[in-house]
């Protein structure tokens, strides 16, 4: 594999060579700033043209045509009407934290996307606490849901950010819990090292009955922590209007659109470090003419491959089934999801205590 | 004493909860005050991860601002009602919290300049969590399973004294 840690060294040991060891380290930081944030966009309008054209075909339609070749670019277009929009300050409303929440969204869910490994080398946060800074990082945005419905001043947004941010508190357990469960087979937190240890096959295949249970239930409650699929009743339109951004216009609107879209590629990404490898290509022990194959495809291919797969999986799921209620949302994780994940956690244990794991 | 990049990056951090911690106690709205002390929280958070304790900062990130403040926001949600606004302070009131506070901040300082620290014998990166988990766990001498245990009884008691709060007769 190829290992980027070399450029990244190659270009810190040039700025060094020019400038001093903190400057270089604080313009090292203001370009991989601007990097994440324009992946981030990237990433944001290639998942909202995914959506759309995913969508369009579940439902046998053609989706976006008209602007360039197979409606690519409709969705830069769409982009560009955003910014252009008005931003509406609403009457004897909070300004400052409604002008705030879209940002503390933004905040948590870039912080978390800033902790997927991309390829070999290519890490920016990597902590040995890897998996606990992504849960708690993801967990900020809870508040600025709840800030968002409370500053609009209005019934429909506060309802609906009362039931997204109940939605969210629950289902953060099942998926801390699916992640502790591999954390437990990997004996580290570390996200590059946890790709590291799945060389010689995926924790999915390694990890057999347990692995597959939390892949399970981490896919249903990472789907339901980024308010999707049939999760997705802040936004349910027939009874709460939008939910927790109905008040929200111009390119604040658009923010909460984007950390939707890009929460979902992060829940993916994650599902695909921790249960498919990663950036880790397909390695099955004793083949080593297969492997040698597959190691030549680059790292953030098969990264990108897997997660996007995984993006697609959700998708499906989102437009196959009908909305579920609150009561039978908060049911679901409460009574079914939380006890499997528990028992499941502990099958875990024993099969690694055991070594029954290969 | 020359300017580091750390002492910058301390500067703006200990800048940001100061500003931050005197906004949360003089804002009138409630929902205001909630938000400059997630506000206070996260630049606790950054100075843990200045320190190369980031075991630490992902805690203070999850338990307080993940946790803790979702809880406030959520009590205030279902408490108060909209345009809810602290009444005035009364002036005896006032100048008695500001003596306190001056008070406090007094003998902070004093301990601080008078008490002779250690020389600073920095171990350069990451504590591992392994470490962490064994002290944690450990009933040896700086082993932390006794306070741990107590914690997760007294977090029982919680979770069955809501349940009995909350249960219909």
């Amino acid at each position: 594999m190829f290992d980027f840690g070399i450029i990244t060294n190659w270009i810190h040991t040039q700025l060094t060579a020019v400038m001093s060891e903190g400057a270089a380290v604080f313009l090292e930081c203001v370009i991989i700033g601007i990097c994440l944030l324009l992946l981030y966009v990237v990433i944001a309008i290639i998942m909202i043209y995914m959506e759309r054209k995913v969508c369009a075909a579940f439902q046998c339609r053609l989706g976006p045509v008209r602007v360039g070749p197979w409606g690519s670019i409709q969705v830069i277009c769409d982009v560009f009407k955003m910014l252009t929009k008005e931003i509406i300050t609403i009457r004897h409303s909070d300004k400052f934290l409604y002008n705030l929440a879209p940002y503390i969204v933004i905040l948590a869910s870039v912080m978390a996307f800033a902790c997927i490994p991309i390829s070999r080398g290519l890490e920016i946060l990597d902590f040995n606490v890897g998996v606990l800074f992504f849960m708690a990082a993801s967990s900020i945005g809870i508040v600025g849901i709840l800030l968002a419905g409370w500053s609009s001043n209005s019934k429909y947004s506060l309802i609906g950010a009362m039931r997204s941010g109940a939605q969210m508190i629950s289902y953060e357990l099942s998926v801390g819990l699916s992640i502790l469960t591999i954390v437990v087979l990997t004996d580290t937190m570390q996200f590059s090292e946890i790709v590291m240890r799945q060389a010689d096959g995926w924790f999915i295949f390694k990890g057999h009955i347990p692995a597959v249970i939390a892949f399970v239930i981490y896919l249903i409650a990472g789907n339901a922590e980024v308010n999707r699929g049939p999760f997705d009743l802040p936004e349910a339109e027939s009874e709460l209007t939008a939910g927790y951004h109905t008040e929200y216009s111009g390119m604040h609107f658009g923010l909460f659109y984007v950390a939707e879209f890009v929460n979902l590629f992060i829940i993916s990404g994650i599902a695909a470090t921790i249960f498919l490898g990663g950036w880790m290509p397909l390695h099955i022990p004793g083949l080593d003419g297969f492997n040698a194959v597959m190691d030549a495809i680059p790292g953030f291919i098969w990264f990108f491959a897997k997660a996007f797969f995984i993006v697609w999986l959700l998708m499906w799921i989102k437009w196959t089934f009908p909305r579920l209620r609150i009561d039978q949302i908060l049911t679901l994780e409460w009574k079914y999801l939380v006890p499997i994940g528990l028992l499941n956690l502990l099958l875990m244990v024993i099969v690694v205590v055991f070594k029954l794991h290969f | 004493m020359n300017i580091t990049l750390d002492l910058i990056v301390f500067a703006v951090l200990a800048l940001f909860i100061v500003v931050s911690s005197i906004l949360a106690v003089t804002t009138k709205r409630i929902l205001r005050a909630a938000t400059y002390l997630l506000f206070v929280l996260f630049g606790t958070a950054g100075i843990y991860f200045q320190l190369n304790y980031s075991f630490l900062g992902a805690v203070q990130l999850l338990i307080y601002a993940g946790g803790i403040t979702v809880l406030y926001v959520f009590s205030i949600l279902l408490t108060s009602s909209e345009g809810d606004q602290a009444e005035k302070l009364k002036k005896g009131k006032f100048i008695a919290g500001l003596a306190a506070t001056l008070a406090a901040l007094g003998i902070c300082l004093f301990v601080m300049l008078k008490h002779k620290f250690l020389s600073p014998v920095f171990e350069h990166g990451e504590l591992p969590v392994r470490e962490i988990g064994h002290a944690l766990m450990s009933a040896e001498k700086y082993g932390y399973v006794l306070p741990f245990e107590v914690i997760s009884v007294l977090l029982l008691a919680c979770i069955i004294g809501g349940i009995m709060i909350a249960r219909k007769r």
